[in-house]
């Protein structure tokens, strides 16, 4: 429960989402042209896309199957039975003036998921049901034209239309909910999770429970359609709450409590604006489409997509941390992309120390795959760096077994990047930055450094205060005299031997 | 002349080098020139592109390469089949300028048989009537009598195949448009059962009722195309996945100890007294032949036509919601703004009949009356494949009129439409029931307008079915009777 300010009344905020998924199959959900972004328009159409004359859908397996595979990964029950029925309603976009939809047999039914919170903390969001549909195409509006255009490329794109019960209760909760969701589907590889592209839409259903004089009213539900970033997610939901909210203070009296109205999000202004009152809800006229057969799904077919459903990122985060011993900070930034944590995952199978993988990986490797990025728009993953998991298994033995230090680990990486064939070992012989243990020359560096900084010899000895500092100065000063070769701990026993001399 | 011949006399006649399949599709061409012009039974002849079809037969048989089962056959198929030649009208104005640019699966088999596809003939507006008056392009007339209709919807394919304008051709059936037509011009009408035959590329009427069948003179011609256009088609999700069945060796061979059900409910008031007779004689036949006659009954019957004007309606409103005038097919001129286009498109390109049914379905389906309607009728659909299920425990086949009347005068009921909806009594419950169902010819009336029998049978038992027909078709004439065309 939120709390505004005392004259202000108390209030619950209830989020629902509706989530349309769309799957990166091959082809389209109900016939063989090909499912892509992009191309001229009307370029990935077919006879079946187009709606024309004597055409049949056909169900493509492969949508059924990854649509099963969210569903399990969101612990949803999968119907041993599901149909497909068509829902009607006029739009140029939609080339049969109805979409093939799952009215009241969807294939994955209730379920649930455990939400990680910001707070470290998590919270059961229900899943009330999932089913699988086809997108519509687009319109087209040019400016300074008077009629639309329409594209249907995107018409019969295997859809999977995920929808929550009312358990998110903030803003951030409804981002966090659309974020963990996107993870789950890129990790299945159901969908390449790109946002700017609609592969996810949302749209999340909201009303508050207002407390106040002793009574509580519930305001009516606005649902907020077609969102397609997180953060317009987490904007609409809290420009619709302040909304709602000043909506009652202003006519307490003449609140609605029933009905459902549609809202769209304008992102440049930052408001919600109305596009449909209850009243001219549309009636779909929904009916079992009798071009298809209802779809039985034998236990033996579950078992089989859920043997394949990989280990989520919700679970690895939590084993990153129980095994690995990581702070939530570093599970969190290795389980984001499913190809980095199976990078990880194989790296530290070939016994890399944990520890130190987990340095490099989020460390030097990050840096890398951050520089990498040509723009803003692409993005490389540390899993696309040419670095192999033996490579960084070994480069990691090499900084735990003492070979190298640290700091010559991240060279070592640098030159990995610019020759993928190399051996960590062999770089860092050949770039000399193997440690020198010699006791002779290392007795030599540390004369060396002492000799070029008496004022922090007599720091040293005198100052109390600046004991510490200057034993840590002249550690650093012996380290550059070595060019970094020197072994710290080693040059740590002989400068605190000299210094006490 | 060529054209009177079969198709299985002009396939076997082919192969033996007695005819060829050129001077058939000439003959057939001809024959369309002197007497289409009276009875419209073609909305399109492609008398050049059927010619070169059959040059290319007979260069193939010259060659001595293989043939198919229709090599060199001249076919009809109604405009409601979807070619990449021609138009594909569905005999709306809707559609009249519309070119498909895929084939139907069936045109497809045909013409990998070998087939010479003539043209496409005339059915009732998007195949809804039992007349062929709710054409966009006027009505066929019956070879029989010119001023009677030729029934429908497949009337074009009835009138074509009854005045030897091709060898045999294709019809749909939604509620009886093959049976019934057949029945009326006086030649043979499969509908097969539900899923023998795909659907892709018919335009869609009722998906859940809509079977694509042959109509020809000759029983063999029937099995001889169905043996064609049958089969799983991977475009099609409710076509059977078994394989097809021979049609062709044992169609002369009788069934022996068959059972022919007698139903209580396909008698007595609304059927014409010679009709009734030919009926009775036909069933006498079989009687004689070694049949036993049992009776039986199918008490949800008289449900049939209600169950079905809801059932029918529904999925038409939604199947040609498409027609829009956005993407294709007739556009009104000067749309005001997009619901306008819309309204305008769908008021001007279709006709009264298509409105009436969208009309009906869209109510039925409508929030607040589905149950009332759509839902209920679904549940007389179970009652009616139950009867039927129940009665061919008891029989192999059932024996009754295809049509209570021989065929009527133009306009006699064109005003009514729910005594045009009469018209298929006997024939919905096939459709509803998805069993396959078939006309033969067995008789005329005193006013030499042809009789049929209807002969219903089980899921799946086409080939004992033609096997049955065949039986009476072997010991009878009436297939050899030609209509006097007027010429032109």
């Amino acid at each position: 429960m939120s709390t505004t300010t005392a004259a202000e009344p108390q209030y619950k905020v209830l989020i629902g989402m509706e989530i349309h998924v769309q799957l990166a199959t091959q082809s389209k959900m109900f016939t063989g042209a090909a499912n892509g972004f992009g191309g001229d328009p009307n370029s990935q159409v077919d006879p079946v896309i187009l709606g024309l004359p004597g055409v049949l859908p056909v169900i493509n397996k492969r949508a059924v199957e990854m649509a099963m595979m969210v569903g399990l990964a969101l612990n949803c029950q999968i119907a041993a039975q599901t149909k497909w029925d068509r829902k009607s309603y006029y739009y140029p976009d939609l080339p049969k003036n109805y979409q093939i939809s799952q009215y009241d047999q969807p294939l994955c039914g209730a379920g649930s998921i455990e939400l990680p919170l910001a707070d470290g903390g998590s919270k059961t969001v229900r899943i009330r049901r999932a089913h699988l549909e086809e997108d519509a195409g687009k319109l087209l509006h040019e400016a300074g034209m008077t009629e639309s255009l329409v594209d249907l490329n995107r018409a019969g794109t295997p859809l999977l239309e995920i929808v929550t019960e009312p358990d998110l209760t903030s803003p951030e909760e409804a981002r966090l909910f659309g974020e963990e969701l996107r993870r789950i589907c890129r990790y299945l590889g159901v969908s390449h999770g790109i946002m700017q592209q609609g592969h996810m839409r949302f749209e999340p259903n909201i009303n508050l429970h207002i407390y106040h004089h002793g009574k509580t009213i519930k305001t009516a539900i606005t649902e907020i359609k077609n969102l397609n970033s997180f953060r317009a997610v987490e904007r609409a939901c809290s420009y619709e709450i302040q909304r709602q909210l000043a909506e009652y203070l202003a006519h307490p009296e003449v609140m609605p409590s029933q009905g459902k109205s549609t809202r769209g999000w304008d992102d440049d202004k930052g408001m919600t604006l109305l596009q449909r009152e209850k009243e001219e809800a549309h009636d779909y006229r929904y009916f079992p489409d009798p071009d298809l057969v209802p779809l039985h799904i034998a236990p033996r077919w579950v078992e089989a997509i859920r043997s394949g459903v990989v280990e989520l990122p919700i679970a690895r985060r939590k084993r990153y941390q129980e095994v690995f011993g990581m702070s939530a900070k570093e599970a969190f930034s290795l389980t984001e992309e499913r190809a980095v944590a199976d990078l990880f995952d194989r790296a530290a199978s070939l016994g890399a120390p944990v520890r130190r993988l987990t340095n490099l990986f989020l460390g030097p490797a990050a840096k890398m795959a951050n520089e990498a990025a040509t723009d803003q728009a692409t993005t490389v993953l540390i899993s696309d760096l040419p670095v192999t998991a033996e490579q960084y298994a070994r480069l990691a033995q090499l900084v735990e077994t003492g070979g190298i230090s640290a700091t010559s680990a991240v060279m070592v990486f640098e030159h990995l990047i610019k020759h993928p064939e190399a051996d960590p070992a062999q770089a860092a012989e050949q770039l000399g930055l193997m440690q020198i243990r010699d006791q002779n020359q290392t007795e030599a560096w540390v004369m060396q450094a002492l000799a070029a900084n008496p004022q922090a010899i007599s720091d040293y000895k005198n100052n109390p205060k600046k004991k510490q500092a200057s034993l840590g100065f002249l550690r650093g000063a012996v380290m550059k005299a070595s060019q970094g070769k020197a072994d710290p701990k080693l040059v740590g026993e002989i400068l605190e031997a000299k210094l006490k001399a | 002349m060529l054209n009177e011949l079969t198709a299985l006399e002009i396939h076997n006649k082919i192969a033996a080098g007695e005819i060829t399949a050129t001077t058939a599709a000439q003959d057939c061409l001809s024959a369309i020139t002197r007497a289409d012009p009276h009875l419209h039974a073609y909305n399109a002849v492609f008398a050049d592109r059927a010619m070169r079809q059959a040059e290319a037969v007979d260069q193939a048989h010259t060659a001595g390469q293989p043939r198919g089962l229709l090599a060199g056959v001249p076919i009809a198929i109604k405009d409601n089949l979807c070619t990449t030649f021609g138009a594909t009208t569905c005999s709306s104005k809707m559609l009249k300028n519309f070119h498909s640019p895929y084939d139907a699966t069936v045109v497809k088999k045909l013409e990998q048989a070998g087939a010479v596809i003539l043209g496409k003939t005339n059915l009732d507006e998007f195949a809804m009537g039992s007349s062929t008056e709710n054409s966009a392009f006027g009505p066929t007339r019956n070879p029989w009598n010119t001023q009677c209709v030729p029934g429908g919807s497949s009337g074009g394919s009835a009138a074509a195949t009854a005045a030897r304008l091709c060898a045999a051709s294709l019809g749909s059936d939604t509620g009886g448009s093959i049976r019934q037509p057949a029945s009326l011009c006086g030649i043979v009408g499969l509908k097969p059962t539900y899923g023998l035959v795909s659907r892709y590329g018919l335009v869609a009427f009722a998906s859940s009722l809509d079977q694509i069948g042959p109509m020809t003179r000759t029983v063999g011609d029937a099995a001889l195309l169905l043996q064609v256009i049958a089969g799983h088609d991977p475009w099609d999700s409710t076509s059977w996945p078994e394989p097809v069945p021979d049609y062709l060796s044992d169609l002369d061979k009788p069934l022996e100890n068959v059972r022919i059900g007698l139903p209580a409910e396909f008698s007595g008031e609304g059927i014409e007294p010679e009709v009734s007779a030919a009926i009775a004689k036909a069933v006498d036949f079989y009687h004689r032949q070694g049949a036993k006659v049992v009776p039986v009954n199918l008490p949800h019957t008289k449900y049939g036509i209600a169950a079905y004007y809801v059932i029918a309606p529904a999925e038409a409103s939604s199947n040609l919601a498409r027609y829009d005038g956005v993407h294709y097919g007739h556009r009104t001129a000067r749309p005001e703004n997009l619901f306008d286009l819309y309204a305008a498109s769908r008021a001007e390109g279709f006709g009264p009949e298509v409105q009436r049914r969208i009309m009906l379905g869209t109510y039925a389906l409508s929030s607040g009356y589905y149950d009332a309607y759509y839902l209920r009728a679904l549940r007389v659909r179970q009652l009616i494949k139950r009867d039927f299920d129940q009665a061919f425990e008891k029989c192999d086949f059932i024996a009754c009129p295809t049509s209570p009347t021989v065929a009527f005068e133009l306009g006699a009921k064109s005003g009514d439409p729910l005594q045009m909806y009469l018209c298929d009594v006997f024939t919905v419950t096939c459709n509803i029931a998805g069993i396959p169902g078939m006309n033969i010819p067995c008789g005329f009336s005193q006013t030499g307008l042809p009789i049929g029998l209807q002969i219903l049978g089980p899921t799946f038992s086409e080939q004992r079915m033609l096997r049955l027909a065949r039986m009476y078709e072997k010991h009878h004439d009436w297939h050899t009777r030609k209509p006097v065309l007027p010429q032109a």
